[in-house]
């Protein structure tokens, strides 16, 4: 594996961001419906649902699902 | 002819009759699938198809849990979603093996030696401090499982579903693993002294002085 100083750098900010309230997928998943709802009717999701959002930052594939489920809502719209 | 109520879709597809509502469901899924995946053309119809399908069974299965707190078509669509992206990752990962991704010596994915051409000498000891000691936790603190997980996931960017299903696990738990492994090593970092906008700072690209 390639010594890369972004991978590390990437590391290191995920280490050090880590708190010990983090949700997981299973619970990302319960509540990223409402959050998707919440971004498409234009309300801070982010602020009211802090620990989702916090979760869609660290976890590739709930990110993935989460936008493409926007994609879905705003494409049927 | 989709344009149900909350109330409306769920009595009518707890009494799935042919045709009505589950039929509705399944083309409105079909229908969002094709937004979902509109930049992945690998994608066949015939698979929305499947997805919808099998996402169709998934909430009927599901209803008694569904929560009222959106409305019941996001409910559907993200299930949808959820099984098309399981399966794609399933597919795009299929060939590889976690040996393959994780068969590196120990801890190897953090090289010993890490030169960065744009530090200047403060931030280089920094960042010695700290290749030092995530090897470290790596190497002694860490589970032989966490460090796998790290390798594959962090180094290898291996999916973490995937690399859960070859680990015999799934990717909530896959998820918590690597968060236990992140805490130690943050406790570690922070143990030397140094605040965590000291550490972070040098890695970050130096500014003009
Ligand atoms: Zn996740």
């Amino acid at each position: 594996m390639k010594p890369e100083p972004a991978m590390l750098r990437g590391l290191v900010r995920g280490v050090l961001s880590t708190r010990q309230d983090e949700i997981g997928c299973d619970e990302c998943f319960e509540e990223v419906d409402r959050f998707v709802e919440m971004t498409l009717a234009g309300k801070n999701a982010a602020e009211a649902m802090p620990l989702v959002q916090d979760h869609l930052q660290r976890c590739r594939e709930c990110r993935e699902e989460f936008e493409a489920l926007l994609a879905v809502l705003r494409g049927l719209s | 002819m989709t344009d149900r109520t909350n109330q409306e879709w769920l009595a009518e597809l707890r009494e799935p009759a042919e045709g009505g509502a589950l039929s509705d469901l399944r083309s409105l899924l079909i229908r969002g699938l094709r937004h979902a995946m509109s930049d992945r053309p690998a994608v066949a119809e015939e698979d929305l198809e499947d997805f919808a399908q099998e996402a169709v069974l998934k909430v009927l299965t599901g209803l008694p849990s569904f929560r009222w707190e959106s409305r019941f078509t996001t409910w559907a669509h993200k299930i949808a979603v959820h099984v098309a992206f399981t399966e794609l990752r399933r597919r795009r990962w299929q060939d590889v093996s976690l040996e393959e991704i994780t068969s590196a010596p120990d801890s190897d994915f953090i090289p010993e030696r890490f030169a960065d051409p744009a530090a200047g000498p403060e931030q280089l000891a920094v960042q010695e401090m700290v290749v030092r000691t995530l090897r470290q936790t790596i190497a002694r603190d860490l589970t032989e499982r966490q460090r796998q997980a790290m390798m594959a996931v962090l180094a290898g960017g291996m999916s973490l579903q995937e690399t859960a299903r070859r680990m015999g696990t799934n990717r909530n738990a896959l998820y918590k693993v690597l968060h236990d492994a992140r805490r130690r090593l943050k406790t570690n970092l922070l143990a030397k002294g140094l605040s965590a906008q000291d550490i972070l700072a040098a890695f970050e690209p130096r500014g003009p002085e």
